[in-house]
């Protein structure tokens, strides 16, 4: 009996992912929600520049890989493109998302977009090398950020989440977290949610995954979860910050 | 008869100088001939002031800037000050005489004074100065005539305003018996 | 085709592009274009297309980027600074070779520069751009009937290539209206085997990308861009020679100009100067080997330009420097008069500049 086995829309290809990195674990989960709907053979996805850009080796889906910052307004033309036939989700990471791709971003939320939006939220910069994100931590170090995260002198982390909730067009933010075995199964449960309130036409959906980057944080993969539980937590508070259907429903 | 005729409305943006270009520039494409209409275009168009070429021929258009008109239709002041000298020798300028207090002081032009607006405002037809001062225009000028206004009018009528066909028509009818 | 009617270009291009399948437009607002964007505004949702605004040029093209790699006609259009900021997604267009069309109605530069009409962006056109190795293919219309035709040309030429392909107008032409005589057969359809329009589980993944990390294989990939581009080279050129036959001066002249040096060349030959004019329709591939074998025959050529001299380097490159190129121009929205035209085809003629 098969009691574990790999995402049928998972490919073959080794990920390059660094040891103890979090994206294989997020991978993985979009692909058993693939698998889990049904959608392999009309999901498209979009990567974005970052340490996720190979992503389209990963999955067996078709994939476009976007400038970066701009999977949003990318994923816009494959999704308009064929609205009734294309399931589409962006994979992103915090600079890609939260600080070049701000703009579309919002605006693909505000229009509401029926797309499927997968933030990776680490802190930090991954593939160049472990800069300062968007997301990094009053008081981080990085390595534009040597001495800590100076809010006096470049401003205060975003919140993703927080921020969009205020934007009327989205439909469904949460925050997840995949530190935990209980964490990673409500992580799933919310992208599978994103990508059902696409093929039921909710419009814009996205899950903003708190994770880790052992490599550029300078830590072992188990004490980066734990500095993850101890330090980012608190910062990005996790829940649901929308989901205009539920208050619909009450 | 001239192959090619050159002509610069000029005005006030709100006056309807497009229009009255457009609607030249369309009877004469409905009488088979070449024709170009090139509007001035950007802020000036919002209160400023507003000019459109518009060139008839019966030859392929070259250029579609007219900058040294056969005929000047000047509907406000700065536009005859601007205009007057670049109008050929021999040309024509047609004056909106109740907005444009002095004369052409060319003597190598012909010269018509119309009170377009204060016509339009008589008759209860205020924005329509522009048709008027057009009827004139097509009396005048040999390569223009009176025939055939219906048709290049239900063109640039929109399709809402065809109930605004005849005031159109009754406009250019005053201007050519003014 | 039907019957004439006046059209501004803008208009014209709008029109012609979904007769020619197009039915995804993106865009934002900038002066001279927005024609463009208002009619696609509202005829899209009559023809079943898709019309938005996005919130940026930058998302507008990658819109594009999206729609190109699913498989359909799709366009944006914009002007000068406007298409600055679609650069780096024209960029990842050629980079992934899919084919797209976006729009230049030009307006004078630099910075946000004016907005009446220039042809300063002659060299971001044509010489790629934006970062890396690459072009596109950039017609020149020089009528409100050829805005039409050539974004038809356009749509077919970019999916016959996989290419972007780029209509590099001027405020000019947008504005105008002339009889225009519009496409009624059905567009060419062409085979998209590479499309990501899912797999539905009848293939391997399609995936639509300009990332190569080996570079044996990013040269590779450069190699085979540029082996097409030598095809589009070879077929694709499209020039018009007006009173080339005896001609000793040969004037060099695309969109607006052109029609203005027509009238200076008109003029001239009444005076009985034998001049010509080679005008480009296509600014890459440019028209090389017709201006190589006139610079055999003429004594010597101008360049008319609404920019500081810009095409004049092409101009040079095509005839090898054999005879002398002059420049004669307006920039910074001014448009040259026949007469200035004139008066440097007179002045040339009798014995160069100075």
């Amino acid at each position: 009996m098969v009691v574990f086995e790999k995402p049928k829309s998972l490919t073959d290809a080794p990920l390059h992912y660094c040891p103890g990195c979090t994206h294989g674990i997020i991978h993985r989960l979009v692909a058993e929600v693939i698998d889990e709907l049904g959608i392999e053979g009309k999901t498209i996805g979009v990567a974005p520049v970052g340490c996720s850009v190979m992503a389209y080796d990963y999955f067996t889906c078709d994939f476009v890989q976007a400038p970066h910052g701009r999977a949003p307004a990318v994923a816009t033309g494959v999704k308009r493109a064929d609205p009734e036939n294309h399931i589409v989700f962006t994979y992103q990471g915090d600079g890609d998302l939260a600080a070049i791709g701000t703009a579309e971003t919002v605006h693909a939320a505000a229009r509401r977009e029926n797309i499927t939006v997968i933030f990776v939220n680490n802190a930090i910069y991954g593939m160049t090398g472990g800069q300062m994100a968007p997301t990094t931590l009053p008081g981080q170090v990085t390595q534009t950020s040597p001495y800590g995260r100076d809010v006096e002198t470049v401003g205060y982390p975003v919140k993703v989440c927080e921020l969009l909730s205020n934007v009327d067009g989205a439909a469904y933010l949460e925050r997840v977290a995949v530190n935990s075995v209980p964490n990673i199964k409500k992580a799933k449960a919310a992208i599978k949610k994103a990508f059902q309130n696409q093929i039921d036409g909710k419009g814009f959906s996205l899950v903003e995954v708190v994770s880790t980057c052992p490599t550029n944080w300078g830590m072992t993969p188990e004490k980066a979860l734990k500095w993850l539980e101890e330090n980012m937590l608190s910062y990005y508070p996790l829940g649901v910050y929308k989901d205009i259907y539920a208050e619909e429903a009450k | 008869m001239k192959k090619t005729t050159n002509i610069l409305f000029a005005g006030f943006g709100g006056q309807g100088i497009l229009f009255a270009g457009k609607f030249v520039a369309y009877k004469g494409l409905l009488e088979g001939k070449h024709i170009s209409w090139l509007p001035s275009y950007g802020p000036e168009m919002r209160g400023g002031t507003a000019n459109c070429s518009v060139i008839v021929s019966e030859d392929p258009i070259g250029s579609p800037i007219v900058s040294k008109p056969d005929v000047l239709v000047a509907m406000n002041l700065p536009s005859l000050d601007k205009y007057e000298n670049e109008v050929v020798p021999g040309g024509k300028i047609f004056v909106d005489s109740t907005l444009i207090e002095r004369k052409v002081t060319r003597t190598d032009v012909d010269v018509y004074y119309i009170p377009a607006t204060g016509l339009a405002s008589e008759k209860g037809i205020n924005t329509l100065a522009n048709m008027i001062i057009t009827g004139k225009l097509l009396k005048e000028v040999e390569e223009l005539s009176f025939d055939n206004i219906d048709a290049p009018l239900g063109k640039v009528v929109s399709a809402r305003h065809q109930d605004l066909l005849e005031v159109n028509k009754t406009a250019l009818q005053l201007g050519y018996d003014y | 085709m039907g019957e004439k009617v006046l059209m501004k270009g803008n208009e014209a291009i709008a029109e012609a592009a979904i007769r020619a399948g197009c039915l995804h437009y993106f865009g934002y607002p900038i002066t001279p274009q927005t024609e463009i964007a208002a009619y696609m505004a509202k005829r899209m949702p009559k023809v079943g297309g898709v019309f938005l605004q996005a919130e940026s040029e930058i998302a507008a093209i990658n819109m594009v980027l999206g729609v190109a790699a699913a498989g359909k006609r799709v366009m944006t259009s914009s002007s000068s600074p406007g298409v600055s900021l679609k650069s780096e997604g024209m960029s990842y267009i050629s980079g992934s070779d899919v084919p797209a069309l976006v729009v230049n109605v030009q307006r004078g530069g630099p910075g946000l520069g004016g907005i009446q009409p220039s042809q300063s962006d002659y060299f971001q056109a044509v010489k790629g751009g934006s970062h890396g190795d690459y072009k596109r293919i950039v017609l020149a219309p020089a009528s409100v009937q050829e805005m039409a035709s050539l974004t038809t040309k356009a749509f077919d030429l970019a999916d016959k290539y996989s290419i972007l392909t780029m209509i590099l107008a001027d405020g000019t032409m947008g504005q105008m209206m002339e009889p225009v005589e519009l496409e009624t057969t059905e567009p060419v359809k062409y085979e998209k085997p590479w499309a990501t329009t899912g797999t539905k589980m009848q293939r391997k993944h399609n995936i639509v990308n300009s990332l190569y990390l080996k570079p044996e294989e990013l040269e590779k990939k450069n190699f085979e861009r540029f082996a097409k581009y030598k095809t589009i080279e070879e077929n694709e050129v499209m020039y018009e020679e007006y009173l080339m036959d005896d001609a000793e001066i040969c004037v060099v002249s695309f969109g607006i100009t052109s029609r203005v040096a027509k009238n200076a060349i008109v003029e001239a030959r009444a005076k009985g100067i034998k001049v010509g004019m080679i005008r480009p329709i296509t600014l890459w591939p440019f028209p090389t080997e017709v201006l190589n074998k006139a610079a055999d025959k003429c004594k010597a050529f101008i360049s008319v330009e609404m920019n500081m001299g810009q095409m004049i380097e092409d101009v040079k490159l095509a005839i090898e420097c054999k005879k002398p190129v002059h420049l004669c121009c307006r920039v910074g929205g001014m448009i040259p008069s026949p007469e200035e035209v004139l008066a440097k085809i007179e002045e040339v003629n009798e014995g160069g500049e100075r």
